[in-house]
């Protein structure tokens, strides 16, 4: 018999779920929207991407190194905000600004907070209000699909000037063919990579059931020429609000633990990514929405405790 | 609640085995709940299996016996599965020993009052064999009457199968030995709860006159008391109370077999079935083992496949780990596990990502990643309202953490603490 056994508390045995092993299945799940984005956008799509991404885990490396913590990149999750940062911008904006962006969504959303599991905004939206804050001709001069440089207004951005646009078949909005941001696009995309998350039980419904829907009821009811003319689909469609609700409101950190809190999560995003819509100044609100709501997130918590066995 | 990998398939078609008598054993004088008893024997008395060896006279207590016949060779400390270290009878065997209780039956147990049973049960040293190892006969005294019995089959840990074996071998004896209860005590209702991957035993029970047989999904923690109220009843136990207070009375499958024994047999608790599993094991066994034989004893027994790194008494979840295989099982040991180094492996901490995992799973409805966090940070007040008195210690939420945290760690101490 071995002189030395390993004591330790129970229990004794694990899930073989790990942090890394979640993370880079979410940049699995992305990967379908990447390769959308670059078939409809071109080769800036990617390079646009990697430049995020390449930025995201040096910055995450360099400060590690600097302030002697453990090294973390490998984890993967600075590779998930990377990317949510590129898929969040348009395909024509020069090198340097995902670069930027990404710089930001990992010192000030994420590493000054303390790393991985405290901050209390999703890094890569911080990153991305800080871009459009700053340099909002880049942010809103998007490329039409399938043609270079020619500059087209989303579809979202078109209704909001008032502009009679040609209408854009749902068909178009399901599959990407329309301007709009690297990685929202394509729904189609972006359901396949949802539907990866959901089947490993990584997600939950909770909170982009009741965001979509809250959204499209908002949309019906207060968006169109009276009450409950509006076109809902059109909005569930277009915009961001597929890629926000499945991958970026989903994120663990900055989201309530349980389900009723996640419920009141989904509904507020809902409802402020519609205001914002319909009353506010930009043409999209997912951004802003989900941001407002992770500030909103520890307060959910504390009103949304589970009930415990036996209490009243 | 969460579904856990089995890892039944080792043991549990094999029919239990007797153990040959060990050399020695090694009896604690404390196997149960509530305080340690005192010897009535000395160094060198011979004693007969079966025997009396510690009691006290009067307290939360039940006596000890002697599992094999021979010769008391020491009183010293010993080591302990539970508690680290206990003072222990050291008892040399002499052979085959005669296990030929006849000569204590009492009579007709049809005319057995309920302080009679209990008298016979404590007298047999029977304590709650699935863990608690709370005295029988203190249980079997309710303050107030009783409703309904509910037997604890579910078995839920991991890798143990001993109470199925017995569900399954010995189902009429269990039967006997639930009348017993229902008679001394009146009790009108009698469930069974029995987790879904045991069919045999399910079975077995089935159509038996005045059981109900409800059968659980193979979920863990199914077996907490808590739990089978829950899914039995339908209902909890309200917080702070006792299941005698809602009228109900929970005991192991194992527990009423040795009252059976008891009553029917007039053996007292001296020898029991433990599941000896793990992938070292050469020949996992449920086997029927003395009380007090060491864990060598049993692992050179059932042989090795290879070197263990960790050995556990009781199932992965809940059970302990083991400082030396020196060690002696005790009444309410029932499973032997030995891990290699690597299933025994341990994880670095990542932080709390709040994935909300151990919120899912915990049965009792906490949220033990921010119990974690408030006890790391020594914030006991908080954890105290936060509901950590509730933590049944089932180990759900260090189990699917993916950080690999040390939650119920950080709760136990919170516990500790709260309890201070």
């Amino acid at each position: 018999m071995k002189d030395r056994l390993i004591v330790s508390g129970s229990p004794h045995i694990y899930t073989r779920e790990s942090v890394s092993r979640i993370m880079w299945t979410v940049v699995v799940s992305l990967i379908p929207a990447g390769i959308a984005g670059v078939i409809i956008f071109g080769w800036d799509a990617l390079w646009i991407t990697l430049a995020a991404v390449g930025a995201a885990v040096s910055t995450e490396l360099i400060f590690e190194l600097a302030a002697g913590k453990k090294i973390t990149v490998l984890d993967g999750s600075a590779v998930i905000t990377g990317i949510l940062l590129a898929f969040n911008l348009p395909a024509g904006v020069p090198l340097w600004l995902p670069v930027i962006g990404a710089v930001v969504s990992m010192v000030v959303g994420k590493l000054l907070f303390g790393g991985l599991g405290q901050n209390i905004f999703n890094p890569a939206l911080v990153g991305r209000v800080f871009l459009m804050a700053s340099w909002p001709k880049y942010m809103t001069t998007f490329t039409r699909p399938f043609c270079d440089t020619v500059a087209s207004a989303t579809p979202l951005a078109a209704l909001k000037e008032g502009k009679v646009l040609e209408h854009i078949p749902y068909w178009d909005l399901f599959i990407g063919n329309h301007g709009g941001c690297i990685g929202e696009v394509c729904i189609l995309a972006l359901l396949i990579g949802a539907a990866i998350l959901f089947i490993k039980g990584y997600i939950s419904w909770q909170i982009p059931v009741t965001y979509i829907v809250t959204t499209g009821l908002f949309m019906y009811v207060f968006g169109g020429n009276g009450f409950f003319k509006g076109d809902w689909l059109f909005h569930i469609l277009s915009g961001g609000l597929i890629l926000g609700a499945f991958f970026m409101a989903t994120d663990y950190v900055a989201t309530p633990l349980t389900a009723k809190g996640q419920i009141i999560f989904g509904v507020g995003c809902g409802v402020l990514t519609a205001v914002i819509r319909i009353w506010g100044g930009y043409p999209e609100g997912v951004s802003y929405a989900i941001l407002m709501m992770n500030a909103a997130t520890p307060f959910i918590d504390r009103y949304t405790k589970n009930r415990i066995y036996g209490s009243k | 609640m969460v579904k856990l990998t089995e890892n039944k398939h080792y043991s549990e078609n094999k029919p239990t085995r007797s153990m040959p008598l060990p050399p020695k054993v090694y009896l604690s004088l404390i196997q149960h709940l509530g305080k340690i008893c005192v010897p009535e024997v000395k160094v060198g008395d011979k004693v007969s299996c079966g025997q009396k060896i510690a009691s006290l006279p009067s307290g939360v207590y039940s006596p000890i016996h002697a599992s094999i016949s021979g010769t008391v060779e020491a009183i010293q400390d010993c080591p302990h599965p539970v508690l680290g270290r206990a003072k222990a009878v050291v008892i040399r065997g002499e052979g085959e020993t005669d296990t030929d209780f006849s000569r204590f039956i009492r009579k007709e147990s049809d005319s057995l009052t309920a302080q009679e049973l209990r008298d016979i049960i404590l007298e047999a040293g029977i304590v709650g064999m699935g863990g608690a190892s709370f005295p029988t006969h203190i249980k079997l005294n309710p303050p107030k009457p009783i409703g309904t019995l509910i037997i604890n089959g579910a078995e839920c840990e991991p890798y143990l199968t001993a109470d199925a074996r017995l569900m399954v071998e010995k189902s009429r004896e269990i039967a006997a030995g639930i009348s017993l209860i229902t008679g001394c005590l009146g009790i009108k209702e009698v469930c069974i709860g029995i987790e879904r991957n045991k069919p045999e035993a399910i079975e077995a029970f089935s159509g038996m006159p005045g059981i109900k047989v409800k059968v659980l999904p193979s979920d863990y923690p199914q077996g907490g008391e808590k739990q089978l109220i829950r899914n039995i009843m339908g209902r909890d136990l309200p917080r702070g109370k006792y299941p005698f207070d809602i009228g109900v009375l929970v005991q192991n499958v194992s527990t009423i077999f040795a009252i059976y024994e008891a009553v029917y047999k007039g053996k007292p608790l001296f020898e029991r079935i433990v599941t000896v599993t793990g992938s070292c094991v050469k020949e996992p066994v449920n086997l029927l083992v003395r009380v007090g034989t060491p864990v060598r004893d049993l692992i050179k027994f059932c042989g090795l496949k290879e070197e263990p790194a960790k050995i556990i008494i009781g199932g992965p979840m809940m059970g302990i780990a083991q400082y030396t295989d020196d060690v002696p099982l005790i009444k309410s040991s029932n499973g032997l596990l030995l891990m290699n180094e690597k299933e025994a492996a341990a994880f670095e901490e990542d932080p709390c990502i709040r994935c909300a995992a151990c919120v899912r799973g915990c049965p009792v409805g906490l949220m033990p990643c921010q119990l974690n966090l408030a006890s790391e940070r020594s914030f006991w007040g908080m954890t105290k309202d936060m509901g950590v008195m509730d933590c049944i210690e089932c180990g759900v939420c260090n189990y699917v953490c993916p950080s690999h945290r040390r939650l119920l760690q950080t709760i136990k101490r919170a516990k500790l603490e709260v309890r201070k």
